[in-house]
This record gives C-alpha cells, structure tokens and sequence, in this order.
C-alpha cells in the first residue's frame, strides 16, 4: 500500500464497498440473514471491542504470530547463510529443500493435533514450518548474489569467516532476508488463524469458528474484518520495516522467486 | 570431469541427502514403541492399504477436481479482473485499497461465511479456494498490465495492433510473468485451502479422511495421509513449474541473453 496521488480515490473505492455492503442486504438481495448490513457489522464489532475476550483472543493471535515469525526467521537466516556460503552444502541440501517446501504445512495438522492438542506449540509448529521456507529460500538466493570479486577481495584481505559473513554475505543477503520475513509475516498469519480455526488454539481464527457454529453470523463478518484489517497491519509493518532496514540500499531489486 | 561423471555426482548429490534422512527414520522408528511414532515400514506397508484402494476415488479424486476447478476458475477471474483494472489509472486508484484489503483477509476464514451461503457441498469448498486463489493472480495480473513497455505499446499501436491480436500479443503476454508469479503463490494457498475447507467441515476428501484418522487414533494412517499430501504438493509444484517453464521458455531466454549468457 504505496501513499501516492491517487490516494483519495483509494478512500472513495473504499467508501463505495462499504456502501455496497450496506446496500446489498438493505435492498434485499442477498438475505441479511446471510450478510448483515455493514453498519450492523461495525455495531457488532464495536460492542465486543468493549469485551476482554475479543483482546485476549486478538493478543492470542498476535502472539503466536509473533513468536512463530521470529522463530521461522531466526532459524531460516542462520541456516540459509550457513547452508549458502558452502557450495559442497549447497548442492547437497538442495533437492531436499525444494522436496520438503512444497509440503503444505496443514498437511502437518492432526500431528500439531497429536502431539500438542490445542496449546500454543501446535500454532507454533505450523507457523514456523511455513515461514520458514519463505525466509530460507529468500536467504539462499541472496547469499547467492554475493559478488564474487567482494569475496575474494575479503578473502585475500585476510578476513576470517565470521567477518566475511559480517562485512560481504550479509550486506548482500540482508534485502532478500527482509523480503522474506514480508512474505513469512503474512504466510505466518494465515497459519496461525487456520490453526486457531481448524485445532482451536485460543485467538480469533477460535472466535469466528465459535460464531459460526452458534449462528453469532454478524459477530462472525465483524471478526472476519478484524482479521483482515491484522492482515493488513502485518503488510503495513513488513513494508515500513523492510523500507527502514534498506535506506541505504539504492537498487530497486527484483524479487527472486519463491 | 566426463559428463558420465557428472551426471553421476549430480544424481548422488540430488538423491543422497533424502535417501540418508529416510533410512535415518527408517531405522530410528524401526523398534518404536511411541504411539505417535510408528516405524517408517508400518507407515509404508498402511500407505499402499489406505491409498491404493477406493478411497483413491472416493476421497483423493474428489479433492484434486476440486482443487482443479477452483484453481482454475480463479486464474481465468484474476487475469480477466486484472487486466482492465491495469490497463486504467483511474480504476487502479479506485479498486488497489479494496483488493489489497480482500488479499489480507487470511483465506482460510472465508470457509464459514461461504459455508452459510453454499453449505458445506463441493460448490462452498470450490468457492473458498477461488477466493483465496485469485488475489494474488489478479494483484499480479494488474502490476503486470500496469509495467508492460510503453515503447512497445506504442509500437503495437502504430503498427495497428489492436483488439484481440493486441491483447493476446501485447498485453497478456507483456505481463505473464507476473501472472505466473501470482499463480505459483495461488497453487499453494489452494491446496491449503483445499485440505482447510474439507477438515471444517466435510463427507469426503483428503483432509476430511486424514482429520477422520486422527480422532479415532489411527495413527499409521495418518502418518501415510501425511506422506500423501506432501507428495501432492511436490507433484503439484512440478507439475506448475514445468508448466511455467514451457509457457514462459521465451521470457527466460530473453532474460538469459540480457544477462550475458550466463544460465542464471
């Protein structure tokens, strides 16, 4: 979400949907009992912004969000750096990274289910299983992109590997690292509320399967709305972190695909 | 080095790693007591059981046809969105807020608002994957239309390209690698959301099988309902990737010789 000249127009496209979704059950074309009025929607949201619960379950979300990220990215920086600075690695992990991404990680849900029931660990697990890719993949590309005269240079130099990884790999590395924690942030999120919705870890993904299951169908759209506004804060947050981090990087880079 | 040779090394570096890791589990399960962890051969032996039987109609059939439609439908809607939306400033100002709000909606949330309004059929569960499917296509689709050359589209204009001929030659194919980006992150979402949408709520499918599996402790079972929705993906991925490397074999050649040559 880039602020440029077209940004009121941007606001009117999103007054018209919010009108149409007004509109729509007002004029009786869709059921309201199958989608309720916008406004009935915000009084609704409104009303459980007042309770403890809709908090703790936002907080609960936000947290295994969090914590699976930072994990996912931690892991998949070191490893990817570790894994891309040695060719003879390299080449022998590859197949098995490009075997084991692919696997959805809800294919690793009645496991989660299993091992952890519904604690945060089973959130966790598909969190991190998925992002972690996202990180890794970006990072191997970027060690990748070293300049071999700068490693050289570093190397004739007399740099010791740690100085190498300090001064030439992660300069390089570190615009293809923030391009994966974005897409890991929002890969995290959609795992951690499919966790919260499918195992019923607590968090809101809880909240709009417990709506729907008691016919709650307003308190189910005004969640689903919380859930993408988060959705979009974490795209937010990606964008400014990653602008933040690279203000010294002048090159507009093309992502490597993941 | 011969090139017997290095086809050789290469085939060891590709299979050794896997090959080492399943015989690691192979004989670090083979005496397991766990119950969560049965031996690697139990798994194999109830995999052909399990999969090579009717339930490969019955309920990994049905989830690939899902998949396939919704996937399918989603692209064609994305890039039919996409382009005119593209193709216009004004519409791009209008609709990008929208659609980058509809993009952050976590897809799997979808599957109980679609459930009120199609049950809990084939037709909710396609529904959900379009939905979750066709953001990035169609965000894509529109950047793609959006960043196509201006030198060549003045170009097609006075040669007198226009219509179908220029949107088939100029357009669609000016931002098909962008439309392919977006369809390899659709294809993942779509198996989740097709695994996602049968564990909610279902009769049949994959993950409706594996969920079933895991609640009465059949836990062989379960581990091969794993194995097998881990080898669709790889299938899948490969599948798309030799798809894309077929449809797009002339963007990466001319990438190539931009880059001097060098195989990237």
């Amino acid at each position: 979400v880039r602020l440029r000249s077209g940004w009121g127009r941007g606001l009117a496209g999103l007054a018209a949907l919010c009108l149409l979704l007004e509109l729509v059950p007002r004029l009786g074309l869709v059921s309201p009992r199958y989608l309720p009025p916008f406004s009935q929607i915000v009084a609704e949201l409104a009303e459980r912004a007042a309770q403890p619960d809709f908090w703790s379950a936002l907080l609960d979300t936000l947290r295994g969000w969090a914590v699976g990220l930072l994990i996912a990215v931690v892991a998949g920086a070191i490893l990817g750096i570790v894994i891309g600075s040695a060719a003879p690695l390299r080449a022998a992990t590859g197949s098995t990274i490009e075997f084991l991404r692919p696997i959805p990680s809800v294919a690793l849900v009645p496991l989660a289910v299993l091992l952890f029931g519904t604690d945060l660990r089973s959130k966790l697990l598909l969190v991190v299983y998925a992002s972690f890719w996202q990180v890794l993949i970006q990072v191997l590309y970027g060690v990748q992109d070293v300049d071999p005269v700068a490693r050289e240079t570093a190397r004739s130099y007399g740099l010791g590997a740690l100085s190498q990884v300090r001064h030439v790999t992660w300069p390089t590395t570190l615009p293809y690292l923030m391009t994966g924690i974005r897409l890991a942030a929002t890969v995290a999120l959609v795992l951690a509320i499919t966790a919260e919705l499918v195992i019923g870890n607590p968090g809101l993904g809880r909240e709009i399967a417990v709506a729907q299951s008691s016919g709650a169908v307003a308190g189910m759209y005004a969640l689903v709305l919380v859930a993408g506004l988060v959705g979009v804060a974490v795209n937010l947050l990606a964008r400014v972190l990653e602008r933040r981090v690279l203000f010294w990087h002048s090159s507009v880079r093309g992502e490597a695909p993941a | 080095m011969t090139a017997a040779a290095r086809l050789a090394r290469r085939t060891a570096l590709a299979l050794g790693l896997p090959l080492a890791l399943l015989a690691l589990w192979w004989v670090a399960s083979a005496d397991s007591e766990s119950f969560y962890l049965p031996p690697l051969r139990r798994i194999l032996e109830t995999f052909a059981d399990v999969w090579l039987s009717a339930r490969l109609a019955d309920d990994v059939l049905p989830s690939l046809l899902r998949l396939a439609v919704g996937y399918l439908a989603a692209v064609a809607l994305g890039v039919a969105v996409g382009v005119p939306v593209g193709a216009s400033r004004t519409v791009r100002d209008l609709a990008e807020p929208v659609l980058e709000f509809f993009r952050a909606i976590p897809p799997p949330v979808m599957v109980p608002i679609l459930i009120l309004f199609a049950g809990i059929g084939d037709a909710m569960k396609v529904l959900v994957i379009v939905f979750g499917c066709i953001w990035p296509v169609l965000l894509n689709t529109v950047e793609g239309v959006r960043a196509i050359d201006p030198v060549l589209e003045e170009t097609a204009s006075s040669y007198g390209i226009r219509g179908v001929a220029r949107l088939r030659h100029l357009v669609l194919r000016g931002a098909s690698p962008q439309i392919f980006t977006g369809m390899r992150q659709s294809l993942s979402i779509g198996i989740i959301l097709m695994v996602i949408s049968e564990m909610f709520a279902s009769s049949n499918g994959l993950g409706f099988t594996i969920i079933q599996f895991q609640r009465g402790f059949a836990i062989p079972e379960m581990w091969s309902g794993i194995i097998l929705l881990g080898l669709l993906g790889v299938l899948l991925s490969l599948l798309f990737q030799a798809v894309e490397g077929r449809a797009l074999a002339w963007y990466h050649s001319v990438r190539r010789s931009h880059q001097g040559g060098d195989a990237p």
